[in-house]
């Protein structure tokens, strides 16, 4: 364990921790955008800067990966601290100025509306990576990825075109803060729109109810070594 | 298609996850350009995902998903071709061949495409046609040499027709 | 295949005795005809001033009675192709194929002088006959480049002729491994790449990490545009950074190194694939080094066209295989680094200094330059300078003795205005600075940076707002795009300079960047988007009234600016000549055979086709 101070006041945290952790375990509030508890941290949106000191001097550094050590000295409102998170949702404000959740978050950081100075886009995704770390790390398949670089990186499939691994699980709208990817199932068909995905859904033998990808299940049933039948009864008739 | 070579490439480096980018030159060097069964193939027998190889192939600038043209111009915009009047030059051959740098011409026989420090800054402005040096670059001679290249293809359509 | 079987060395004693035997088997006076041979000389037809050479020699009859070799660059760009001839050390510059014969004949065989291939001093007129004499070279140190111009490097015979891996022989066999960090550390080397970081302590720090297996880099992704200092090196002389990796691989304890190369470098990557072969052939490389039992490899990864992934963390993920992006590096890469292991980063010219300082010891190393910053550093100086090339200078001389004194001044009888250090991280220095010395803080408290060796010359024909929009379109391309701050800061710092640069500038603009300049600072994931605001900090801080006459009055004082110039012709200074005319891709100038011409503001580009053609000055830009 370690002794850390936050504000004037001392927390203790275990080892390997990240200062973010310490943070909302302890009801801390701090804004974020591309942190997930269940995915790799990457400092990208650079919402949860706080500072630090070192020594005589002090320096900003982002939260939800920096690694706790004892004596170690956090602020979290300091001036330099807020007026960065202001300009960093401007800019992000920029980018998407018609994305409701990134509004919101500018509204409570005291930035309203978008510099009057800056270029403005219209974007709706804020390329927290959100989903392409579920996929990659939760579900393990990668159907999406990054792509590009500098201001014209975003996140797609390959070839921008519909995605033969895609099982359709859903991981990536559940995750993403903007609300950017939208699943919709309708009669026999899922469909995931952002990345042109269209998957036949199951149906429940006894239910009749639609219940999940086909491919989904078949990818399920192969990589846990299920029986042939295994899926054709849905998880509810099931019990 | 070249598919044999793409599996010789990858042997060559034995499939290794952690020398992806190495094979995707290697088959750039080869093809010109990166292709969709190359990609695919890659990342089959490589282990990984394609959206993996495909965000390797939009990353980095060596790479391209599109032919190439039959020449590669390449000017430089380092510092001191910059400082010595470079982006007229650009200018000069964006408006010769009808295309902005990173873009190939209709009849795929130039891409153009800006590079950041030759090392040859006491030839600047400096422009690379397959290779070959044209350093000490003015608007005249760049259109000259343009013109040159034009004339061959236009005789070699003329003796193909 | 090998024509004959290289008998591999296994002890100093064996070191000792092939460099005896190569050194031996060479007459010192024999005459030798060295050809530069780097890139740059290479766009100058290098290759075919050496056929000439050899087609020549066979012509003359006197094959065997001398030695034709190409070696690395010598440095003096300016003035490619460039001929030694030695023993003398006769310096030829701006060779010609034509001028081929006349040397074997005049200056090989009959030992006289061709005058109008020497160098004349514009200063004095004076006609300057050896290399040495050259005031080019003077004011240099040219303790790491100067062996370029002895060198074929394709030749490892020539490198230990000249007394190459001894330093690695006394590393192995009379050190320890803690004993050479030591060493490197009382030398006070500091990392050349741009981050002066102290070597011997990144070098302890990856010693002392946790875990069994560790690894040594090599950065030559040389990304700043205008620097070519380390491609010239890998091209010049590759053996000096093996040697140097191998004695910091053993001082560390790593058995397997890296070397990064720019994909744009494909003759650095030929000339080092060859030594490492050739190092590998003698036993200097690879399994039981030197007969020591110590094992080393070297690996060569090519970038792929992104000046981000010189930076080191992104530089390790490329190495991986993976997108070549940089991480938070809030654990350092000394602890964890290439595939989580332990791993030193260092540039190449840093690897250069290494044997060196093992062989001439750290003593006499930290004698040369300034308390903080030791040894030597290489610049290229490029830009609007009379004397382009690569130069070497211990740490301390002052901006100044480099413009004028080795740089010979400005072209044109222009007048000076700032040079730029450190690439896209680093700043303009105005003449008003020019004592400051070439030293890491000094060239910091001034607001720019050492970097890894660009210094690119400024005259009143620059615009300072142009060139920091430069560095920031630059940055712009070359931004991952992970962060906020640098993706979009970049993008909206390089839109209100584009605004500025075209005349749609609003007053607040300059206080606008200035605050986006603190975020990107504060809040940048990585060194690019930390770094990025400096060329715009320090062209504000030293040329704001420039700024100011673009917002204010819509002008361009340097007359750079396409939208806030025009172009006109002086009726008084134009004859009438037409080459204007001939050249107009708009067809804005018309005029009649011998009479002043005039030009339609119109349509006019601004394309500056006019300006370059014609050889009275009658083209006026305001």
């Amino acid at each position: 364990m370690v002794r850390l101070t936050i504000d004037g006041r001392e927390f203790e945290a275990g080892e390997g921790s990240t200062i973010l952790e310490v943070l909302q375990d302890n009801g801390i509030e701090m804004p974020t955008l591309c942190y997930h508890e269940a995915l790799t941290p990457q400092g990208a949106c650079r919402l949860c800067m706080v500072e630090i000191a070192e020594g005589d001097r002090s320096r900003l550094v982002a939260s939800c990966l920096f690694p706790v050590r004892e004596g170690l000295v956090v602020r979290t409102n300091t001036q330099r601290v807020i007026q960065t998170r202001r300009m960093v949702i401007e800019l992000l404000l920029a980018r998407c100025p018609n994305v409701p959740a990134v509004r919101e978050m500018a509204e409570k950081l005291g930035g309203q509306k978008p510099h009057p100075r800056f270029e403005l886009s219209d974007e709706d995704c804020v390329l927290c990576g959100l989903c392409v770390r579920a996929c990659r790390e939760v579900v393990g398949i990668g159907a999406i990825s990054f792509v590009n670089r500098g201001t014209v990186r975003k996140v797609s499939t390959p070839f921008d075109e519909a995605s033969d691994v895609c099982i359709g699980c859903g991981a990536c709208a559940y995750v993403c803060p903007t609300g950017a990817i939208e699943l919709e199932d309708i009669g026999d068909t899922r469909r995931i729109g952002r990345w042109k995905a269209e998957l036949k859904l199951k149906r429940c033998k006894v239910c009749s109810n639609y219940f999940a990808p086909e491919f989904q299940l078949e990818y399920i049933r192969k990589f846990a070594k299920l029986p042939e039948d295994f899926f054709e009864v849905c998880p509810t008739c099931r019990k | 298609m070249g598919i044999a070579k793409v599996d010789s490439i990858i042997d060559k480096y034995r499939a290794e996850p952690g020398s992806l980018t190495s094979i995707l030159q290697d088959i750039q060097a080869e093809h010109n350009y990166l292709s969709k069964p190359a990609l695919i193939k890659v990342s089959e027998r490589v282990g990984l995902p394609l959206s993996q190889a495909y965000s390797l192939a939009t990353f980095y600038k060596a790479f391209s998903l599109e032919p190439r043209g039959r020449h590669l111009i390449s000017v430089c915009l380092g510092t001191a071709c910059h400082v010595r009047g470079g982006v007229r030059i650009k200018e000069k051959i964006e408006r010769d061949l009808k295309v902005h740098a990173g873009q190939t011409t209709k009849d795929k026989m130039f891409t153009l495409q800006t590079v950041n420090c030759l090392g040859c800054c006491a030839l600047g402005p400096i422009v690379v046609i397959d290779g070959q040096y044209h350093g000490q670059a003015t608007q005249p001679k760049v259109g000259s040499i343009l013109k040159k290249y034009k004339k061959v293809h236009e005789g070699e359509r003329g003796e193909a027709g | 295949m090998r024509a004959k079987e290289v008998k591999r060395v296994r002890s100093p004693e064996d070191l000792e005795a092939l460099r005896d035997s190569i050194v031996s088997r060479r007459d010192p006076n024999k005459p030798c005809i060295t050809v530069c041979s780097g890139t740059g000389c290479h766009a100058y037809g290098c290759e075919s001033v050496t056929e000439a050479f050899i087609d020549e020699v066979k012509k003359q009859e006197i094959e065997g009675k001398v030695d034709i070799k190409t070696t690395g660059c010598h440095g003096f760009c300016e003035r490619g192709p460039i001929t030694v001839i030695h023993p003398e050390g006769i310096f030829y510059q701006r060779v010609t194929v034509e001028d081929v014969p006349e040397i074997i004949s005049e200056t090989v065989v009959n030992k006289n002088i061709i005058e109008r291939l020497l160098y004349v001093d514009p200063n004095t007129g004076q006609k300057i006959v050896y290399e040495r004499g050259v005031p080019f070279y003077k004011k240099q140190n040219r303790l790491i480049f100067g062996n370029n111009g002895l060198i074929d490097p394709t030749s490892i015979d020539d490198y230990v002729a000249l007394g190459g891996y001894s330093a690695l022989s006394k590393a192995l066999y009379d050190m320890r491994p803690e004993g050479i960090i030591d060493v490197i550390k009382a030398s006070g080397l500091r990392g050349r790449g741009g981050g002066g970081f102290p070597t011997g302590r990144k070098w302890e720090s990856c010693r002392r990490a946790d875990g069994d297996v560790r690894y040594v880099v090599c950065n030559a992704d040389e990304g700043d545009p205008g620097a070519y200092t380390d491609r010239s090196l890998l091209e010049g002389n590759p053996h000096s950074i093996i040697e140097g990796m191998i004695i910091g691989a053993y001082a560390i304890g790593s058995n397997q190194g890296f070397v990064y190369v720019r994909d744009e470098y494909p003759l650095a990557v030929r000339n080092l694939s060859v030594a490492l072969r050739q190092a590998e052939d003698y036993g200097l490389l690879g399994e039981d080094i030197l007969g020591s039992g110590f094992d080393f490899q070297i690996r060569i990864n090519r970038g792929a066209g992104a000046f981000v992934s010189g930076e080191s963390s992104a530089l390790m993920a490329a190495l991986e295989g993976r997108v070549g992006e940089p991480r938070a590096k809030y654990i350092h890469t000394v602890e964890r680094g290439l595939w989580d292991r332990p791993t030193s980063l260092n540039n190449v010219e840093t690897w250069a200094n290494v044997p060196l300082i093992i062989e001439r010891g750290p003593d006499w190393y930290s004698k040369i330059g300034t308390e903080k910053s030791k040894g030597t550093k290489i610049f290229s100086l490029v830009g609007r300078i009379n004397n382009t090339g690569l130069v070497e200078v211990p740490m301390g001389i002052t901006l100044g003795e480099i413009v004028h004194d080795i740089g010979g001044g400005i072209p044109n009888g222009k007048k000076f205005k700032a040079v730029q250090t450190g690439g896209p991280s680093g700043g303009c220095i105005p003449e008003s600075l020019f004592d400051t010395p070439v030293d890491f803080e000094r060239l910091t408290e001034v607001g720019s940076m050492m970097g890894s060796g660009g210094m690119i010359v400024m005259d009143e024909d620059t615009c300072m707002v142009d060139v920091a929009k430069y560095f920031l379109g630059f940055l712009e391309e070359e931004s991952c795009g992970k962060c906020v701050p640098c993706r979009e800061g970049i993008r909206q710092m390089y839109h209100i300079l584009t605004d500025i640069t075209e005349g749609r500038g609003q007053p607040g603009d300059i206080e606008l960047l200035e605050e986006l300049s603190r975020v990107l600072r504060d809040a940048s994931l990585c060194a690019l988007g930390a770094t990025a605001p400096n060329p715009v900090l320090t062209t504000i801080r030293y040329f704001r009234e420039e700024y100011e006459s673009h917002i204010k009055d819509k002008r361009c004082p340097a007359g750079v600016c396409k939208e806030l110039i025009h172009y006109s012709i002086d009726q008084d200074r134009c004859n009438g000549c037409g080459a204007c005319l001939k050249v107009c891709p708009q067809h804005v100038i018309s005029g009649q055979k011998k009479e002043p011409h005039t030009l339609s503001q119109d349509e006019c580009i601004k394309c500056g086709a006019c300006y370059e053609a014609c050889k009275f000055d009658a083209i006026v830009i305001e």
